[in-house]
Parts: C-alpha cells; structure tokens; sequence
C-alpha cells in the first residue's frame, strides 16, 4: 500500500542538504507520497530505503504488456475501483478465440475480420487488439502450424497461445518467441512445466484456478518459479461469478495491496447468441477485466464495444470539451443553416445529436468557452457577442457558404443585436432554447 | 499469505419502490452495488419498461419504428401489444403530442389517453410528459388526477416544475421521477426541494439524465455511481431512490442508430448496430446502478432481460 508523506520522511537520510531540489526532507517526502518526485533525486537514500519504498511504490496491479512493436497492448496499472476516482489506466483488450480445429479458411476469415477491424473514432484507432488461438484439436503439430500461420499472416497482432499441454505450448511459441505472446493454461496440474515454457519463450503465462483462493496460493507458487509476468484467470464464465471475482480481484489488489492477485485478468464471455455476448462484455469493460475473450467479432458489436471502452476509459478529469470548430452534421450545402454553440462536450452531444434528428443538413460552430455549458459561458462572459463575432469572423465560413445567417441558442437571445452590430452585414436569428426544439426549428428553415 | 475475500457491507439502502396496482412491479431495496449479491442482498431484478408514444413515431429510426408498424397509430393498442405480446412488466407511456412544437395537444387530451391506456392494460405504467417543461408542468398534474391511486410513475419533475407536478403526484398516490442535468448535487438538491414540500422520499426515483454509448454515456455512468456510493456509503437519505435510465430515446436518435450499411461499411448491420446500441448502453447503466430502463427494441430488451438472468 502507498506510503504516507511522514512513513517516507523517515527513510530519508534527514540531512535538509537540498541536492534532490527540495528544501527539507519532508517537503520531498511528501513529493514523493505525491508520486510528483522520483526517488532517484535523491543521491544519498540508502539501499534499505529503496528496497522499502520501491516495494511500495510498486503498482498495485503490475503492468503487463501482450505483443511487441506498434499494436503491442499494456495491461495493468490501475489504481482505482471507480472511474470518478481516477482515469482508468490502459483499456482492456479485445481478443477473438480461433480454435486450431477449424478449417483453414475459417481461421483465415477470422484473421482478416481482425486485421480489418480498425475503426477511427474520435481521434483514436480501435481495433481488436488479439488472437486467441486454442489447442481444440489437441494435437501439438496441428497447434503449431495454425500458430505460425496466423502468426506470418497477422505478423503485428500479440497473440494469446491457449494449451494446457506444455508440449504443445512449446511447439506454438517456439516460433513465436520474439512476439511477447501470453501463454494461457497454467493450472495445478502443469505449473511447474508451463512456468518453464513461458520463462524459455519470454512470454507471460495466463494461470487458471477454480477459486480465488486456489488462484492465490497458484501465482505464488509461480512467482517462485520465476514467472512474475501474470495473467489471471479466476475461472468465472457466468456474469454472476464474473462480477465477484472481478471485484474481489480488483479490490484485494488495491485496497488490500494482495500481491499475489495483483495482475490483470482475463475474461472469457464467447456465448452462442452474440448480442448477449456483447453484455457480457460489456461487464468485462466495466468491470475491471484486461483481456475480453470473444467468440466473434462482427463490425456492429465491435464498433458497440470499442465506443464502451472509449467512454469508460477517458479521464473524469479532464473538462469536457470538443475542439472549437465548424463541424459539418449530413451534407450541408452553402445554403444549409449556420448555428452556434458552446464547446462543452455534452451541449455538444446534445446539440449534435438533435440536429442529425432533425436531418436537416446544418453547420454547427462550436466555440471555445473552456468546456462551459452555453449560459454559465454567458454569465462568465465567455460567450459575448465580440467574441462570437471574432469567432465566425476568423473561422472564414463566409467563404464557404452563400448566406449571412447565424442561428444562436434562445437562452443568449439577448446577444443578437450586439451580435449584428459586430459582424456587419450579418442576420442573427434566435434558435430555441432547449436543443430538443431543434429539429421543429430546423425543418421550419429550409 | 492467504485470500480473504475483501467484501463491503454498508450502513445504507436503496429504497424499494412498488408499482402499479393490479400486476405490480418492485425494483431497489439493494444495499450493495448492483448485484453485489455475494456481500449483500438483492431482493429485486432491475424492471425494464417499455416505451409507448401518443404519436405515431416517425422520428424513430426504421429498425425500431418498424416493430410497431401495425399498433403504433394508437397509444392503447401500443401499449397492449406491448403487454400482451412483449411480456412488458411496465409501460412507459410518452406524452410527446402534448409538446408545443408538436401537436400541442392539451391536458385534457392527454388525461383521456392515459385512462385509455390504464383501462386497456394491467401493469404498472409509467407517464412521461414531453419534456417541455413549462407544458409538462399542466399536463403531468391533468394526468395524475387521471390516474388517481393507480399507483404510476409520474415524470419528470424537474427544476423548473417540480412544485406543481410533485404537488399532483402526492394528491393522487403517485411515484415520482426527479430529473437533474448529470450532476450529483444538482441531483442531490432537487430530492431535497421535493421532499420538503412533502413528499415521501421513498416514493421518489432519480433520473440523473441519461446518455447514449459514444455520447456522453460515461457521464451518466459516473454519476449514477456517485449517487449509489453516497447511498450506501454515507447512508444519505437523498441519494437512496432508486434510478431511472430512460435509454431508449437517448439511443435511437444518435448516427449509429440510423445510419445505413451501405452509407457506413465499417459499422456493420444497421439493424444488429442499433439494438446493440440499445442494449450495451442498458447493460453498463445497469452496471452502474440503474433499477429503472425505459427501452424500445423488443430485441435489445430480450439481451438485456438475459444478461439480468445471468447475472441475479
Ligand atoms: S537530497 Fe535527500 S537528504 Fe538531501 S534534502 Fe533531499 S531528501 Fe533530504
């Protein structure tokens, strides 16, 4: 558990020389307690007391990472229970199970469905981050071959090897090994064996137990055997059983600073109808899971589940906002409306959101007013009529469109006159006040 | 060192509402988490409600709209179909036709439809103004009286109106939805406001206002969490109703509802996009402390009836 301010205080050499940057001692320690200073500023801390401070300041869930090179995957790392609390670290991966039992152009179908699967949303590339590739045939030669397919042809993607059979693990990750794969599998039965392969191969080893008290006394026996790489499996397939052990992991890990639940985990929802499979993921996403196992990977659940982790993994803390710009909402013509609004991002979603209900195609400016909603930004005078007027002025939409016509929300009514006084040759028109008055308002227009 | 399970108690509970008065409907009364059930006790599934209109839907995308091609012209067939053939547990019956820029239908209309839809059907019902507040606050106190000790949910009371519209749902027996804009305290405030004029805390649910999946959702998300927390943990009467998510209208108006596959090939199937859609966004409410659904898609309905299943 982190260490307070004064417990660190009394590790330091006490001395208020000054050569870490601070003044005292204790205005570093509480630097430290802060996580804003590194230990290593400090040249003259002993041994003991980074061995100490380095146990404690070691993150509750040790980060992982699955894959090397551009799509490689870091799992881990959080601190929190609650997203409120803090951002949610590194959002959970979404793997797609091939079974080495199914035909060749199956499992190319499914690896192409992988490749393909990038989506830009806001800004960001989602994809489904791996394969699952499982040992269904049982056969050690026929598992290797399926492996060194996918792997030659999905050269990027980190891929989960599933066997509990070490020599079948062996001959899937011999030719692999480069590729910082997860090798799924250890239980009671085969730790000793499937530790040795994964310390051979470098790769970091999925453990399996039914229980969370099994699962405990299995990654310690594992961390003995010098696997600290550790994926958890608690054995839970229902969403019931899911939901505890999840939270019992999580909780343990950073509540309790249990080490030897402190590792990401791997959740398996594959169900024969796929749209309860995308709740059950769903659960996985908000649940604390690091790696989801899915049965399929259609584009509507893929884009459903990516938008999920999207939301639930953005910082609580960063305000809200959208960049300021003119967005275009369907096909606007030079002659389609112009409106206006503040760069909150939920005005934004609102607004948005109700002019494509509208289908009336629209110009949507948004303007910078630090994330605030359009009237706190009026009554912080951040939503004035000169600054509006600057904005549309500098934005250069009067190049671009045929009319000289601004719609601004009915709550700054007041504004329109002072509006059409700063942006000459201008008609400001008064929109409703509620966005939900839009699309009434908009079809009136055109 | 050995596994203790780390579980909570709480000093807090959500309160447990009931509805309705012939067939009747009880959702909250938890005081863990959502189906926290292995530290705590869950008496009740969440209650999904379907949505009903007093106007034909022609603003709902295809996929939706189309379910009810042949019942939507009329409120009381909608709503029996939806009993009858659905299995609705409860109706949620929207009185957008009273909303100004709508037809402007006038309280008395829409007290006749809710006697309608009350004679016509046996669970409980849910009625739903246009959200324009200032008409809201006429029609909601015409329909409580309408439905006087049926036992409804009246909503939305909001900052605005809550004053009269709580006033009628106190004098007729009603439940009543608290509506605030995403924000914990504003939440917080207005229980507060309605319970000093009178009204039964225990008869209160709170809409924190919800959002679509890719559109704000994680606002709702957080604070519905928040609100659960300060429940349970702080053991705050004003935060312990239990929560609506009125995800349906939410849903079915944002681009990825609507959309076709032809127009957007990375999305996939409009149809399967758009009830997921639906369903993931109840899901992760229901995740996040959400007792009360009000959905529209038959399907979506079905997926998140069966994730309950899989996780009570
Ligand atoms: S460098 Fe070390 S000993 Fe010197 S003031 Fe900083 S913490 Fe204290």
């Amino acid at each position: 558990m982190a260490l307070t301010g004064v417990e660190i205080f009394k590790l330091l050499p006490k001395t208020n020389c000054k050569k870490c940057g601070h003044p005292t001692c204790l205005a570093f320690a509480m630097k430290l307690a802060q996580r804003q200073a590194s230990l290593d500023a400090c040249p003259d801390v002993s041994e003991e007391a980074k061995r100490i401070l380095g146990e404690a300041s070691a993150p509750p869930i040790r980060p992982i990472t699955l894959g090397a090179g551009d799509k490689a995957v870091k799992m881990g790392e959080e601190t929190v229970l609650f997203r409120h609390e803090k951002k949610f670290v590194n959002p959970c991966a979404f793997a797609v199970e091939v079974k080495d039992s199914m035909s060749d152009d199956e499992i190319n179908k499914v690896v192409d469905e992988v490749l393909n699967s990038e989506i830009d949303r806001v800004g960001q590339k989602l994809r489904i981050d791996a394969i699952f590739v499982s040992n269904a045939s049982n056969d050690a030669g026929k598992f290797e071959s399926v492996v060194k397919g996918i792997a030659s042809k999905a050269p990027a993607v980190p891929l989960i090897i599933s066997t509990n059979n070490p020599a079948a693990a062996e001959a899937a990750l011999k030719n692999i090994a480069d590729k910082k794969p997860l090798l799924y599998g250890a239980d009671e039965s085969n730790a000793e064996a499937m530790a040795n392969v994964a310390k051979a191969y470098k790769a970091s080893l999925g453990v399996t137990a039914r229980g969370l008290d099994a699962l405990s006394a299995l990654t310690e026996k594992i961390k003995g055997l010098g696997v600290e790489d550790i994926v958890l499996d608690s054995g839970a397939r229902s969403a019931k059983e899911m939901l505890e052990a999840n939270t019992f992991i999580r909780r343990a890990a950073i509540k309790k600073n249990f080490k030897a639940l402190g590792y990401p985990v791997i959740t398996f929802v594959q169900r024969d109808d796929k749209m309860l499979e995308s709740l059950v993921a769903t659960l996985g996403v908000t649940k604390y899971s690091s790696i989801v196992v899915l049965s399929s990977i259609e584009k509507w659940k893929n884009l459903a589940l990516f938008t999920l982790r999207q939301n639930i993994y953005t910082d609580p803390q960063v305000p809200m906002q959208v960049e300021q710009k003119i967005y275009k909402i369907g096909e606007p013509t030079p002659e389609s409306p112009l409106t206006i609004t503040t760069n909150f991002s939920l005005t934004y979603f609102i607004v948005s959101g109700e002019i494509e209900n509208s289908k009336v195609p629209c110009r949507l400016a948004v303007m910078d007013c630090e994330g605030l909603s359009v009237l706190t930004a009026w009554a912080a005078g951040k939503f004035t009529a000169s600054k509006i007027a600057q904005f549309i002025q500098e934005s250069g939409i009067e190049n671009e469109i045929k009319h000289k016509e601004l719609i601004i929300p009915g709550y700054v009514a007041i504004l329109s006159g002072a509006i059409e006084d700063k942006l000459p040759g201008w008609k400001v028109t008064v929109g409703p006040r509620e966005a939900n008055g839009l699309p009434a308002f908009l079809r009136s227009k055109v | 060192m050995a596994f203790a399970a780390p579980k909570e108690t709480f000093s807090g509970k959500v309160f447990e509402v009931i509805i309705g008065t012939d067939k009747t409907a009880v959702f909250g009364g938890e005081n863990v988490l959502s189906f926290h059930a292995f530290e705590g006790n869950v008496p009740h599934r969440p209650v999904i409600a379907y949505e009903v209109q007093d106007i034909v839907p022609d603003d709902w995308p295809e996929t939706v709209k189309k379910v009810y091609d042949s019942v939507s012209g009329d409120p009381v067939t909608w709503a029996k179909y939806c009993q009858d053939t659905l299995n609705a547990k409860a109706i949620a019956l929207r009185l957008l036709s009273t909303h100004p820029d709508r037809e402007n239908r006038s309280p008395e209309d829409a007290a006749k439809t809710v006697k309608d839809v009350l004679a016509a059907i046996n669970v409980p019902l849910i009625i739903l103004g246009s959200n324009h507040a200032e008409k809201d606050s006429s029609v909601l106190v015409a329909v409580s009286e309408a439905a006087k000790d049926k036992n409804c949910i009246i909503g939305k009371a909001q900052e605005g109106n809550y004053k009269t519209i709580a006033a009628a749902a106190m004098a007729n027996n009603h439940k009543l939805i608290a509506m605030s804009e995403l924000d914990i305290n504003l939440s917080k405030q207005l229980n507060i406001l309605i319970t000093q004029m009178g009204f039964d805390k225990e008869k209160l649910i709170t809409d924190p206002m919800c959002s679509a999946l890719g559109y704000g959702l994680e606002y709702t998300y957080s604070v519905m969490e928040r609100i659960r927390l300060a429940a349970l943990t702080q053991n705050d009467a004003t935060m312990q109703p239990p929560m609506l998510a009125d995800v349906g209208m939410y849903v079915w108006k944002i681009k990825e509802t609507q959309a076709s596959d032809a127009e957007l090939p990375l999305w996939g199937s409009l149809a399967e996009r758009g009830i997921t859609w639906e369903a993931v966004t109840a899901a992760s409410l229901l995740m996040s402390g959400a007792e009360l659904l009000i959905m529209r898609h038959p399907e979506a309905v079905k997926a998140v009836e069966k994730f309950i299943d899989e996780l009570m």
